[in-house]
């Protein structure tokens, strides 16, 4: 059943909503444990759209195989993902920078806090993001230090290629999983693909991965299949390459691939005399997880980022 | 002696784009001696009336530097601009990937783009005795001109008193505040101000004449410069948390009835609501408490709960 978690009128003639499906197992005993998948708290990353509906229309197809409650939450930021906007529009605030929020303060405030209400006693809960529309990412969970031991057991089930620990960004205190967390509901980052797009093959391994751990939490009875096994990192073993050129970046690699030290990543050029200023070359041995696809460039531009000291015969692809 | 001199402008911190202009962040420095004061202008693009304060004090410390009004052995750094990039394409925020430069601080060298540029400038500004901010607050909307400065434990509200403006206002940092200008500054020893006006996007001459004036003052107060200045206000400090919020109770078009600076009575109209559609008034907003307004909406559209006016509780003397 779809409910409403927060609703707020907009100054024209409409509310802003914030909603969930919650699906419930058949059998009334079995609603002790409990699941929330979200997504969309930035309105430009769209791959957890697709995360949502397979998850929903898994669960619709099989409701016989359902122990447990799933509350799924496509669209925190309504008004962003309509407007292909990362920020709330209006207030142009990061809305993953609002949490826990405040039930007496302002509209975003207000929804903030009843998303963490609605969310609270959850057995888990799943945050799925994309990139942004800059570098594409391998799906990927990303965990905080502090919560570390207590998540890693559940990221491991994501069938993620990777878990980034102390991912910097994401482990801010005003995030939707830092509050969480702090309230006890074991919260993951779910990160992959890139802004504005979706990708349905890492679209079905993270769903893949849902499915995976609510089979460990006992929600799920049907069939389940792990694939990926991630890799886990921290962060001295990520290697940011940035840009010491403005220019516009031409990649030499695909993305999600080994490379040795000395191989040719890319380069940013100058693209009125046809001049090569970088030449990106990988300093060590690794997997491409980060891999740039806005190709213009600033000084400082993130091109690429390589988890090293990895085997490449631990990785399938 | 009477006359005109050079001013010295250097480059505080450049950096070259692909097809535009090379972005020059220039800096005015005034005198000779020791880091005494820094000011500076718009981080963010809309920062229209902050810029032209900037340039206005740029304008009379360079009559002052003629008039050998600058204290021997101090130097006064003004940079009118950092921003100067968004404010030519329209942007609040950094054009490429609309980071907000005024969270980047302290920077990174070797980070992203906008960390690089907060790095460049904060190396050149951090060693000045004051340090003074002129920016803008996040809701668009009219300031009763202010001093306004973080509670790091380093801040020095009787210092800030002797800009002469009306009130002096302590903001307690939230996570989000850690990386804005005025809180690293604090950090490095430097007295750091932000001074709010009533405007940001428009320019408003009264209170621009009015920034310009406290500037002067506080630096001859503090011994920097030697100017006749009018004594200004007695401040008022003023901690955040004790200013009453009055959030609009519906959508709808505002239409305010009193104007910051203003007395106001407890059960006083403050502003209608008016419905968009039918033209009727909605709601009247009233006065929680006795008062002077503090902050007022400005735009013509609100939504609910958002914050239609702060209230200074009147001290009953
Ligand atoms: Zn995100």
């Amino acid at each position: 059943m779809i409910e409403t978690i927060a609703e707020i009128e907009l100054a024209v003639g409409e509310k802003i909503v914030v909603k969930r499906n919650r699906i419930l197992p058949q059998n009334k005993e079995d609603e002790t444990k409990r699941i929330a998948i979200v997504s969309g708290i930035h309105g430009d990353e769209l791959e957890g759209q697709y995360v949502c509906y397979e998850v929903a229309r898994r669960l619709t197809e099989h409701p016989e195989l359902l122990h447990g409650i799933v509350d799924i939450y496509p669209a925190l930021n309504p008004l962003g993902l309509e407007s292909a906007k990362r920020s709330v529009p209006k207030l142009e605030m990061d809305m993953n920078r609002m949490f826990p929020g405040n039930k007496n303060g302002n509209m975003m405030e207000r929804i903030a806090a009843s998303i963490v209400d609605s969310i609270a006693g959850a057995d888990v809960c799943v945050d799925v993001h994309a990139s942004d529309t800059e570098v594409r990412e391998i799906p990927q969970v990303r965990v905080s230090e502090e919560f570390a031991d207590k998540m890693l057991p559940y990221a491991k089930l994501m069938n993620v290629d990777m878990i980034w620990m102390n991912a910097t960004a994401t482990v801010h205190e005003a995030t939707l999983a830092h509050s969480m967390n702090v309230l006890g509901v074991p919260t993951l980052v779910v990160e992959m693909g890139l802004g504005m797009r979706i990708n349905t093959k890492y679209g079905n391994q993270v769903t893949e991965g849902i499915f995976n751990l609510m089979k460990e939490l006992g929600i799920w009875s049907g069939k389940v299949k792990q694939t990926q096994f991630p890799v886990i990192s921290t962060d001295g073993e990520v290697e940011f390459i940035r840009a010491d050129h403005t220019g516009v970046f031409l990649p030499s690699i695909e993305h999600n691939h080994y490379v040795h030290r000395g191989d040719l990543i890319g380069r940013v050029v100058n693209t009125y005399t046809g001049q090569i200023k970088q030449e990106i070359i990988a300093k060590k041995d690794g997997l491409v997880f980060t891999l740039r696809e806005y190709p213009m460039v600033y000084e400082g531009a993130l091109l690429a980022r390589i988890l090293t000291d990895i085997e490449s015969s631990e990785r399938g692809n | 002696m009477k006359g005109e001199i050079d001013v010295i402008i250097k480059d505080i911190y450049t950096m070259k784009a692909p097809f535009r202009e090379e972005m020059i962040v220039k800096g005015y420095s005034f005198g000779k001696g020791d880091k005494a004061a820094c000011i500076l202008g718009p981080v963010r693009g809309n920062e229209v009336q902050q810029l032209y304060i900037c340039s206005q004090l740029v304008r009379a410390l360079k009559e002052l530097e003629a008039n050998s009004c600058i204290s021997s052995g101090k130097e006064i750094l003004v940079i009118p601009v950092i921003n100067n990039y968004s404010m030519n394409v329209g942007k609040r925020f950094w054009g490429e990937d609309n980071s907000d430069i005024n969270r980047m601080f302290p920077g990174n060298k070797d980070g992203d783009t906008t960390a690089r540029i907060a790095d460049g400038i904060f190396e050149e500004i951090k060693d000045y005795s004051y340090g003074i901010q002129f920016t803008s607050f996040y809701m668009s909307g009219e300031f009763v001109p202010h001093v306004r400065m973080m509670e790091t434990g380093f801040q020095n509200a009787s210092l800030a008193n002797l800009f002469g403006l009306p009130y002096v206002l302590v903001r307690k940092p939230m996570p989000i505040d850690t990386k804005t200008l005025n809180y690293n500054w604090q950090g490095e020893m430097t007295a750091a101000f932000s001074i709010y006006t009533n405007q940001t996007a428009q320019i408003d001459e009264v209170s621009a004449r009015q920034a310009v004036a406290a500037v002067l003052r506080f630096l001859t107060r503090m011994g920097v410069i030697r100017y006749e200045s009018h004594s200004g206000y007695i401040s008022h400090v003023i901690a955040e948390g004790d200013l009453s919020n009055v959030p609009a109770a519906t959508g709808g078009i505002f239409r305010s009835l009193v104007k910051v600076g203003e007395d106001v009575r407890y059960g006083m109209a403050l502003a209608e609501i008016v419905d968009p559609y039918e033209g009727s008034v909605k709601q009247v907003i009233t006065a929680p408490t006795d008062g002077i307004v503090f902050f007022s909406y400005t735009e013509p559209l609100i939504g609910q709960y958002d914050i239609a006016y702060q209230l200074i509780h009147r001290l009953h003397e």
